[in-house]
Formats: structure tokens, C-alpha cells, sequence
């Protein structure tokens, strides 16, 4: 079975993500890619915990003052929804309907790009109401750095959604566009997880105390 | 496509290499890369035992002294030691399981640009204000308070090469579990397959940390974060935490390869198939995941409190265990075989006392509170050169001797071959041995000079003496290399004639497909087993047919060379020199703009059709 | 063959400097062990060895049967063996037995070496010594004395004496090999741990055991050396009543070394204290504290102690501490103002 082939709604695999050797390789190769982001972000975590309310002196602002939960929440809201509407897109790629999926892609882009403006937002506020910067203290370096991170994750994964969507819009699926869609949502869950335990170990440890 | 058997202008072979996705030559890559940075760095070994020679020596200043082991150090681990075993795994690996390639050729490429981008920044930094000069391991705040951009060539190259190598690893990993030839399961695979499956496991877990801690201290010397500053709460012990548990499993990825290459040369030349495959599989997953819980025994005199030290020693201890197992086993394989003094041979069954020595002398420094004393001198340096040179080195010159056929078609003298062995092996003792005395009686490691009257000068004096020995031996190992390219006598699939594993059954430099017909294995050293029933080569598993190949591609050279002038931006718009920004950006457009052709173009690669193969065979090209 | 001569001829010479230097010099080396600390120590490094040179003699009787019993002579295939469960299971249950042999002792050293608790017991006698780190030269504090030294640490035989390790500037490590192992210098805490001299074994080495910095860090880490005086009790109870004695900054009592002294508070003082009082706080102590420096072993750490290598120093420390902090942070001296500054320095003395 060639990838480069053109497909009905009945030739169509059940598992268009593993259906070519260069399917499967990219399936588990991307698998393994997370596997190391995973260790990626333990070290920014850990690094996170160790320097949690290190700050120079008592003029700084420490977590359980900073974090606003409400807003964070809202975030978590809306990285959580968009790692569902991505599943909706994946179900319609299995079932051979590239327009549907495309809507449920921009949905989930539009998620996404309210997540990355909320966070902007909220490094502003801390930036502005508590002088909380990357240079300010050990623990705010860590902060950004992890937030930051992971941010930055979140925008390259709305760059990758973006130009897959453009790249195919004209010409459908076919098995070798396929998994990369599968991987682009498989990268998304990753970041939504990601962020649960930034949600948890930052903002929801950082309010106890 | 045959074309590769065509005689080509030195233009096409050259844009051949900058485009290839061809693991065989890729190999070439790493090993003619590896080999050119193993030389510098050990040109700076000598440098060191100059210097060292005799007290109160003035051949190097002090500052220049401490660029120079940084650089040795960094040099060997990440340029040399790593990118030869890269070439080995590249070149034998996918011909033990049968495969065609890897599972990303693409990728492959890339990752070799990526380190050789990453060593030439890293090594221009001599040209720049200085190397780095805080040590390989670059300590957090000597490396915050080294001046110059000495420090920030390390970290911006190390993180460049250190991209290349995790995703290397990545792709060994799917091509181990996802491109076996039919019937090679995991328990017929060769040992060498095998350590390069673990190490591949252990790349994608360990370099994370460094890309962490390398981010941490670049973003503390460029936008002026606080991850190591004190006074402002920063705490660079938590450089070392991240770049030991990095820097431990590092030598695992180092020595495990070095262990398959043995675990290849002792069966051939004993002609008796491994002893305990099982065991030695078991034992080298065991040292592989224990290689990650030990990190804190490179920070027994940090101050981590006894409670740590004991459990890091215990679990320290508990390595040697596996590594014992292998030993064992190595010796009883050659027991009862009929062992032939091949050059191969010759450093295998020197590896043995010599890793062993290193190995007790690591359980030795296993001992927390005995370590307070071996920590930090000579003995150390005693240790690790002993395992890496004595280990990894003696595997990659047997390699080298092994496997030049395989990848050029002709044999290295055997002759020139042994005197480099003995020229080399009797170097590394005399140069390393003395030096668990210097460590014993007080001198610490990274020393520039000592100073007379305190019981060091005959030690350092005899140390230094061995380096000759080894320097003399890389150059015999080089004329070998020279007269064996000049002369290019060719040789047929099995050299050796002691041959086991699949890549003896292809000829000698295989055709870029490798297999015409993927083959059919049918147990451990499968080609051993067809060669005993009076086979001349592997039975094939699959008709012939159309075969699927990837296209070549300069993106990946691109991709590597944007990051490599980028990182000149990030460094020099420290000084705020007005060009920086752009250069900067210049260079991510480059690699983004490549990647983003590589996203957008579709590429399915080619096949080569059965007519073709057919005609292959009329050429006399046996596959 | 002439390789292999030359190779003969050095190793004899190997041999001979083995048996010479032996264990090395009884004030540097850890072989010579010459209290508590260093005394555990090199009996972990004897027990350790002797099991691994066990092991060694086993590997090397295979290893040689090996080689000469199994070279090949025909071609003949030997018989392909699996591999044996009974041999496997002994060379994976005999390390284990022999590495609990081993690591018994090494949790308990481990644990008894890291004992610092008489360091927080109210109003104990332990002896406490603050150790401050900085870029080539180190400070001794003795909080409890009220006093404070540098370059020379000055230690009472025959009991513990607890450190207290911080660094000023970048990671350092405080080793005394012949007395016990080291400990680093943090930037961001404070380490603890303990030492002990043996007053028979520092007779030996003569009272002055070297201490090194065994940390890279930076140019001069060569250079970092340092100086363990070994005295008795009563001696050291003493010299600590001398130092306490210097209360102002002594008067100098030569001509000569009074123009050295009015040099030395115009271009020196600013760094360099001459009471041993610790009032000014850790951070500000930019240079060693020279209260005794006339009774110092060597200067800089490093050089003879005597007026010519004085001299040397005070022209161009950069020359023989690459890097240190004190070049060009005083204005170049002229051969009169050498002479009368070293006077002055050579004097300082606090013994009577």
C-alpha cells in the first residue's frame, strides 16, 4: 500500500495512522519524542520545586500571594476542551471526512489561542502588579521558565495545527497525511497533560502554600 | 539508480555526502567526523601531559591550561567518543536486523549535521575570545563567573549536538523495534544490536536533563535569570544534579556500545557463539536502568548528607554486579573456542584486564566515605580513563579495525594494525596506571601545575612518557589508513572469514538497498547458521521486487547550518554588537524556513524496480 | 627492539619510584593516614582493594588459560555452547555476597563521618572552625575564640574539631589528604563535618600537613593551597590567647617597618585586617586576614617564606597566582617601599 495513493471512504483503514512502515515508524518514533519531552519537563519541574519562594528578600511576593486561581482555571478550562475538539477532529480523520476534522482543528486552534492569551495576560498582570519577572528572583526565573516552556509549546503546536490545515485544506486525506495529523493531536493531549501538572504542582500546590 | 557503483568527480562525491540519507555513508560521516575531533582532543591530551611533565612547568598558562581540559574533556565525550559509536551503529546495525535503512533517514542526516554543526561551534570558540574553560562539567558557578564567551560556545554547541544525538537515538530505537528482517526477534538479535537498542533508550531519557540544564545556564548568562545566582536565591547545585543525572547515564551510552562491539569480535574470532546471550541481554537492560539511579556518587563531597551518599553508594555497588556477569561471560566464550590473534582480537582481549581494572577501581570509589579522599584527584582520572579508554577506545580502534571492510571494501594491515595496538596499549598503561598513585598521595585532578617537593614529579614525568606511546600509535593507525586507501585492495562479503551476523553476508560496501531480498533468519548469528549447513548465503524471506527508497535532501545540512548561525547571533548580541540581531535571525530563518519546505513538501521517496535489480545481478553485484 | 628496551628501562624506573615514594609524603598523602577520619578511610581503601584484587586473581587465571590453552591451531569448529545456569548463577551471587561485605562497613563510615552533632549541642566544647572559601586563599574563623586567620590553619592534636564550610565567590573543596577526605565549599550552604590529628603521626609529618582546594575553580586552583599546623592542646590554647591579645593593630618597631606600616594602611588595609577580631562581617572580607603573617609558612599559600619571595609577590602576584584577586588594587611599589612593606609584613608576629 503506497502512501502517496487516492482513497474512498471504503479503502479507507481503520487505523490510517499505522497503515504504511512510515506511519507506524512515525507513530512509535513520535511515541519515544515524548518520552523525552516528559523527562524535559520533569527537569523543569523539579527545577520549579527546588526554587519555589527562593527570592532575595522579603519584598518579593512568594506563591501563595501571587497565583490567581480563577483565571488559571478558566485556562485549564479551555486547554482541557481543546484536547477533546482535537479528539473530534482525529475521529473524523478516521472516518475519511477531512472537513469536519479541519472545523474541529480550527476549533481546537481557537481553544489554544485563548489558553496562550489568557497566559499572556496573566504574566502582564504578575509582571505589573507584583514586579514578579524573570530577572527578579530565582524563583521567578523558574516560573517563567516552566510556564514559558510550555507556552512556548502550546504556540508551536497551533503552528503545527495551522499549517497542516492549510497544507491539506485543497487536496484531503490520504495515508500519507493522515498521520500526521494523528501525531500533531497525539503532540496536543501531551501539552494538555503537561499542563494539568503545571496546574496542579504550580498553581493549586503554589495556593496551599 | 545504480549509480553508486559509477566512478564520480570529487564535486558529486562531496554534494553525494552533503545530501545523503544513506545510513552506510552516514556512517563515513561519523567516522571521518569523529575520527578529525578525536584528534584534536587528543592532541590536547598531549598538551595536558606537557604541561605536566615537569613541575612548575610554563608550556601553557593557567587559564589556557583549563580551556584546554575543558576542551579535551568536552572534545572526547560529545565530539569523539559519541559520533564513532554513532558511526558503527550507523554502519553495522541496520545490516544486523536486515534491514534497508533506518526508520528516518531524513532524520538520521539531520542528527549527524546537527552534532557536526554543534563540534565546530563549539571548537571555534578558540578562534573567539577563548574556550570554555570551567571544566567538561562546567560547574554552575565557575562557569557563571568565567569571563569571555568561552562558557557560552559550550553551552550553545552542546546544545546543538546534543539535539542531534537525541533524535538519533529515537531513530534506533524505532528502526530496532519497527524494521527487523523476518524471523530476527528481539532474543536472535545481536549483541550489538542490542546495547545499541539500550543506549538509544538511555540517549532519549538522559540528554533531556542536560537540554534543561544547558537551557538554565544560558538563560542565566544571556537574559540575566537567577537559576545559580545565590544572592538571589538561585542554587547551582541543581546544575549538578542536572547534569550528573545526564552525565552518569552519558557513560553508559559510551561503554554499552563498546560492550556489543566486543560482544561481536570475541564469538568471530573464537568461532563459539555467545556465552549466556540471555544473560548478557539481561545484564545490559539492567545496567541500563541502573545507570540512572546513581547519578549522586559524582556528588558524595557536595553536601548531600549521609542519608544520600549511603543509598547512591549501595546502588553504586549494585552495578557491578551485571557488569561481572558480562565479564565472566566474555571469558568463558572464548573458553574451548579456537581463538584467533586477529586485530580485533587483540584489543578485545586487552579490553578485558584493562576494564576490569576500571571496573574495581569503580566499585572502590562506590564507597562514599573512602571517597572523600578519591574524589576530585588523580585517582579519578585514573578511574574513568581506564573504562573509557580502556573500554570505549579499545572498542572503537577494534571497530575500526573490524568493521573498515564493511564500510570501504577493503582491509586495514593487519600488521600495522598490531603495532598500533601494542604501541597504544602500552601507552594507555603507563600513562593512566601511575596515576591512581598521584590521586592516592594528594594531587587533585585539574591541576595546571604542582609544585616540587611533595612526591609527584617521577609519576607525572612516567604519565606523560605513555603519551608518546599512545600519540605514536594514532599515527601508525593513520599511515594504515592512508596506505589501505591508496593500495584499495578489494574483499568479499566475509573478510574476516570468521563472519556470524547478517552484515557479513552482504558484500563489502553493501549496495545502498543493502538486501535485494530482505532474508530470513532463522536464529542467533543467522548467517553462521546458513555457513554451517554449506549455504553460501541467507535464504530470503520475500519474492523479489520494487524497493522503496528515500530521496536524498540538503535540508537537513540547512536546517543543522541556520542553528549554527543563529547560535553565532545569540553569542555575540551579549556584547550588543549591532550585527548579532540579524545574524540571529538569519540563521532561524534558515532552519525554519527548511523545516518548514520539509513540512509542506510532500517527499515519498523512490523505487527501484525489479528490472533494475535484475541488472545489478548481470553486473556482477551479489546482494 | 629498541622500543622495547626504552620500555624496560622504564619500567624499572617505575618500580624503583613505586618502592621509593611508597605511600607518598607522610604530610600530603592518603596513604599515610594520620587521624580518625583518614584512618577509616584507608581501612575502607584496604578492604576494598583486597577484595577487588581478589577478584582480579580469579578474572586473570581465566583470562590466561584463556590465551594460551585456546589459541587456534586448526579448523576446527569448536562446540557452540549455550551458556551454563550453574556458573551463571555463582558469578552473580558471589559479587553480590562480596559487595555486602563491602558495603556494610561503607554505610556505617558513611553515617559516622557526617556526625556533627556536638556542633549544635548548647554550650559544648567542641572546637568550631568557620572555613570561608575564596578565589585562592582560604579563612579560618574560630567563632567560639572570637578570632579570625587565614592561609595557616592552626589545630589542637588528639581531639575532634568540627568545620563549618561556605565559599565567598565560586564552589571550592576543603582537603587535608593526610587527615582525612574533603568536603566542598558551597555558594548557597553551609557544610559540616569533622577532622582529627593524630599528635604522633603529625610528628611525623613534621606539624604542617598540606591542605589543597581540590574544586576547579578558575586559573589559580593549582595555587589554592593551604597549611594544617598541628599543636597540642595547651599550645593551641596559647596561640589563642596571643591572637586574642592583638586588640589594635600592632605598633611597628623598626624605622624601616614603621614607613612599612604607613604604606600598608594607605594602600592595604582596605582589604587586609591586621587584628584578628571578626568584626567586620564574612562578605567584606576581601582579603586574608595578616595578624600573624610573620609566623605564616609560606606566602601566598604557595611561595618560601622569606623576604625576597615576599618582595616577589608584592611586584606581581599575577605571576605566581594567575588570576587572584590583589593585582592591581594597590599602586606599584618601588623597591624602598618594597623593603619597608616586607619589613613591616615580617614582623607581624602574635607568638611571644
Amino acid at each position: 500500500m503506497h502512501a502517496e495513493e487516492k482513497l474512498t471512504h471504503e479503502t479507507w483503514p481503520a487505523e490510517p495512522e499505522k497503515s504504511t512502515l512510515e506511519a507506524k515508524n512515525k507513530f512509535l518514533g513520535f511515541w519515544f519524542f515524548l518520552g523525552g519531552e516528559t523527562v524535559l519537563f520533569a527537569s523543569l519541574f523539579a527545577t520549579y520545586l527546588a526554587l519555589k519562594d527562593k527570592v532575595p528578600d522579603s519584598t518579593h511576593t512568594l506563591a501563595k500571594d501571587l497565583y490567581d486561581l480563577p483565571l488559571t482555571f478558566v485556562a485549564t478550562m479551555l486547554l482541557l476542551t481543546s484536547s477533546l475538539t482535537s479528539v473530534y477532529a482525529i475521529y473524523h480523520m478516521k472516518n475519511f471526512n477531512a472537513k469536519k476534522m479541519n472545523l474541529w482543528l480550527i476549533i481546537t486552534v481557537l481553544l489554544g489561542a485563548a489558553f496562550l492569551a489568557l497566559e499572556v495576560y496573566e504574566f502582564s498582570h504578575y509582571v505589573h502588579e507584583y514586579n514578579h519577572t524573570f530577572t527578579s528572583s530565582a524563583f521567578g526565573s523558574a516560573f517563567y521558565t516552566l510556564t514559558g516552556f510550555h507556552g512556548a509549546h502550546v504556540a508551536f503546536g497551533l503552528m503545527w495545527f495551522l499549517t497542516l490545515i492549510i497544507r491539506n485544506s485543497k487536496r484531503g486525506l490520504d495515508l500519507y497525511n493522515a498521520p500526521k495529523f494523528y501525531i500533531a493531536s497525539l503532540y496536543w493531549h501531551f501539552i494538555d497533560v503537561v499542563w494539568v501538572f503545571i496546574f496542579t504542582v504550580v498553581y493549586l500546590m503554589g495556593m496551599v502554600g | 539508480m545504480s549509480t553508486y557503483a559509477q566512478k564520480k568527480g570529487f564535486g558529486a562525491t562531496l554534494w553525494d555526502f552533503l545530501t545523503t540519507v544513506d545510513h552506510k555513508k552516514i556512517a563515513i560521516l561519523y567516522l571521518i567526523a569523529g575520527g578529525f575531533f578525536f584528534v584534536i582532543g587528543g592532541l590536547e591530551a598531549v598538551f595536558i601531559r606537557i604541561q605536566l611533565a615537569v613541575p612548575n612547568n610554563d608550556f601553557v598558562s593557567a587559564g589556557l591550561f583549563n580551556e584546554i581540559i575543558t576542551m579535551h574533556g568536552t572534545t572526547m565525550i560529545f565530539l569523539a567518543a559519541m559520533p564513532l559509536v554513532f558511526a558503527f551503529m550507523n554502519a553495522v546495525m541496520p545490516l544486523q536486523i536486515g534491514a534497508r535503512d533506518v526508520a528516518f533517514p531524513f532524520v538520521n542526516a539531520l542528527g549527524f549535521w546537527l552534532f557536526f554543526f554543534g563540534g565546530v561551534f563549539l571548537n571555534l570558540s578558540w578562534f573567539f575570545d577563548g574556550a570554555p574553560d570551567a571544566g567538561w562539567t562546567s560547574y554552575a558557578s565557575l562557569a557563571m563567573a568565567s569571563k569571555g564567551h568561552g562558557v557560552d560556545f559550550y553551552v550553545l554547541g552542546l546544545q546543538i549536538s546534543g539535539l542531534g544525538t537525541l533524535i538519533g537515538g529515537i531513530n534506533f530505537l524505532v528502526t530496532i523495534i519497527n524494521m527487523r528482517a523476518p524471523g530476527m526477534t528481539y532474543m536472535r538479535m545481536p549483541l550489538f544490536t542490542w546495547t545499541t537498542f539500550v543506549t538509544s533508550a538511555l540517549i532519549l531519557f538522559a540528554f533531556p536533563p542536560l537540554t534543561v540544564g544547558l537551557v538554565l545556564m544560558l538563560f542565566d548568562r544571556m537574559f540575566g535569570s537567577n537559576f545559580f545566582v545565590t544572592t538571589m536565591g538561585g542554587n547551582t547545585v541543581i546544575w549538578e544534579h542536572l547534569f550528573w543525572i545526564f552525565g552518569h547515564p552519558e557513560v553508559y551510552i559510551l561503554i554499552l556500545p563498546a560492550f556489543g562491539i566486543f560482544s561481536e569480535i570475541m564469538p568471530m574470532f573464537s568461532r563459539k557463539r555467545l556465552f549466556g546471550y540471555s544473560s548478557m541481554v539481561f545484564a545490559t537492560v539492567l545496567i541500563g536502568f541502573l545507570g540512572f539511579m546513581v547519578w549522586a556518587h559524582h556528588m558524595f563531597t557536595t553536601g548531600l548528607g549521609p542519608v544520600a551518599n549511603a543509598i547512591f553508594a549501595v546502588a553504586t555497588m549494585a552495578i557491578a554486579v551485571p557488569t561481572g556477569i558480562k565479564i565472566f561471560n566474555w571469558l568463558l566464550t572464548m573458553w574451548g573456542g579456537s581463538v584467533k590473534f586477529t586485530t580485533p582480537m587483540h584489543y578485545a582481549i586487552a579490553f578485558i584486564p584493562s576494564f576490569v581494572a576500571g571496573g574495581v577501581t569503580g566499585v572502590m570509589l562506590a564507597v562514599a566515605a573512602a571517597d572523600y579522599q578519591y574524589h576530585d584527584t588523580y585517582f579519578v582520572v585514573a578511574h574513568f580513563h581506564y573504562v573509557i579508554v580502556g573500554g570505549v577506545v579499545f572498542a572503537l580502534l577494534a571497530g575500526t579495525h573490524l568493521y573498515w571492510p564493511k564500510m570501504f571494501g577493503t582491509m586495514l594491515n593487519e600488521t600495522l594494525g598490531k603495532i598500533t595496538f601494542w604501541l597504544f596499549f602500552i601507552g594507555f598503561h603507563m600513562t593512566f596506571f601511575i596515576q591512581h598513585f598521584l590521586g592516592l598521595w594528594g594531587m587533585p585532578r585539574r591541576v595546571f601545575t604542582y609544585l616540587p617537593g611533595q612526591g609527584f614529579e617521577t609519576s607525572n614525568l612516567i604519565s606523560s612518557l605513555g603519551a608518546v606511546f599512545m600519540s605514536l600509535a594514532v599515527l601508525v593507525l593513520l599511515y594504515n589508513i592512508i596506505m589501505t586507501s591508496v593500495k584499495n585492495v578489494r574483499v568479499g562479503n566475509d573478510p574476516w572469514g570468521d563472519g556470524r551476523t547478517l552484515e557479513w553476508s552482504l558484500p563489502s560496501p553493501p549496495p545502498f538497498y543493502n538486501f535485494k531480498q530482505l532474508p530470513l533468519v532463522r536464529g542467533l548469528d543467522a548467517y553462521w547458521l546458513e555457513k554451517m549447513e554449506g549455504k553460501k548465503g541467507m535464504t530470503p524471506a520475500e519474492p523479489l521486487g520494487d524497493i522503496h527508497m528515500p530521496n536524498s535532501s540538503f535540508l537537513p545540512f540547512m536546517m543543522s547550518f541556520g542553528l549554527f548561525v543563529a547560535a553565532f547571533g545569540a553569542l555575540f548580541n551579549m556584547d550588543d554588537k549591532a550585527w548579532s540581531i540579524p545574524v540571529l535571525i538569519l540563521g532561524l530563518l534558515i532552519t525554519f524556513g527548511s523545516m518548514f519546505i520539509r513540512s509542506v513538501k510532500d517527499d515519498h521517496g523512490f523505487h527501484i524496480h525489479k528490472e533494475e535489480l535484475m541488472d545489478d545481478e548481470d553486473k556482477g553485484v551479489k546482494a | 627492539m629498541k622500543r622495547l628496551a626504552k620500555w624496560r628501562l622504564i619500567s624499572i624506573f617505575a618500580i624503583l619510584s613505586l618502592i621509593l615514594s611508597g605511600c607518598g609524603e607522610p604530610f600530603l598523602s592518603t596513604l599515610r593516614p594520620a587521624g580518625e577520619v583518614a584512618d577509616i578511610q584507608y581501612d575502607l581503601m584496604k578492604l576494598s582493594t583486597w577484595i577487588m584484587v581478589g577478584v582480579i586473581a580469579v578474572v586473570m587465571v581465566i583470562f590466561f588459560i584463556v590465551l594460551f590453552k585456546f589459541r587456534r591451531k586448526d579448523e576446527k569448529i569448536p562446540k557452540q555452547v549455550e551458556g551454563s545456569h550453574k556458573l551463571e548463577i555463582i558469578w552473580t551471587v558471589v559479587p553480590i555476597l562480596l559487595l555486602l561485605i563491602l558495603a556494610v562497613p561503607t554505610v556505617a563510615a558513611t553515617f559516622k563521618l557526617a556526625d556533627v552533632s556536638p556542633m549544635d549541642k548548647e554550650d559544648s566544647d567542641a572546637l568550631v572552625i568557620n572555613v570561608r572559601s575564596n578565589l585562592y586563599w582560604w579563612e579560618f574563623e574560630y567563632p567560639d575564640q572570637g578570632i579570625v586567620t587565614g592561609q595557616d590553619l592552626v589545630v589542637p592534636t588528639d581531639e575532634k574539631v568540627y568545620f563549618n564550610l561556605i565559599s565567598s565567590d565560586v564552589k571550592h573543596s576543603f582537603w587535608v589528604p593526610a587527615a582525612g577526605g574533603k568536603l566542598d565549599t558551597n555558594t548557597e550552604n553551609v557544610n559540616k563535618f569533622w577532622l582529627e590529628f593524630d599528635s604522633a603521626k603529625a610528628k611525623e609529618a613534621g606539624d604542617l600537613f598540606y591542605g589543597k582546594c581540590a574544586e576547579l575553580c578558575g586559573p589559580s586552583h593549582a595555587l589554592m593551597d593551604f597549611k594544617v599546623k598541628t599543636v597540642s592542646r595547651a599550645d593551641f590554647d596559647s596561640w589563642v590567647a596571643d591572637m586574642k591579645d592583638v586588640k589594635e593593630p600592632a605598633k611597628a618597631d623598626t624605622a624601616l617597618a614603621q614607613q612599612g606600616q604607613e604604606i600598608f594602611n594607605k594602600s592595604c588595609i582596605s582589604c587586609h585586617a591586621v587584628t584578628p577580631g571578626n568584626t567586620t562581617p564574612p562578605e567584606a572580607r576581601f582579603a586574608p586576614n595578616l595578624t600573624n603573617f610573620g609566623e605564616r609558612s609560606r606566602i601566598a599559600g604557595v611561595l618560601d617564606h622569606n623576604e625576597d619571595e615576599l618582595k616577589n609577590w608584592l611586584r606581581t602576584p599575577e605571576k605566581y597566582k594567575p588570576g587572584n584577586l590583589m593585582t592591581d588594587k594597590y599602586p606599584q611599589l618601588s623597591e624602598e617601599q618594597l623593603d619597608a612593606l616586607t619589613a613591616y609584613l615580617m614582623g607581624l608576629k602574635v607568638e611571644e
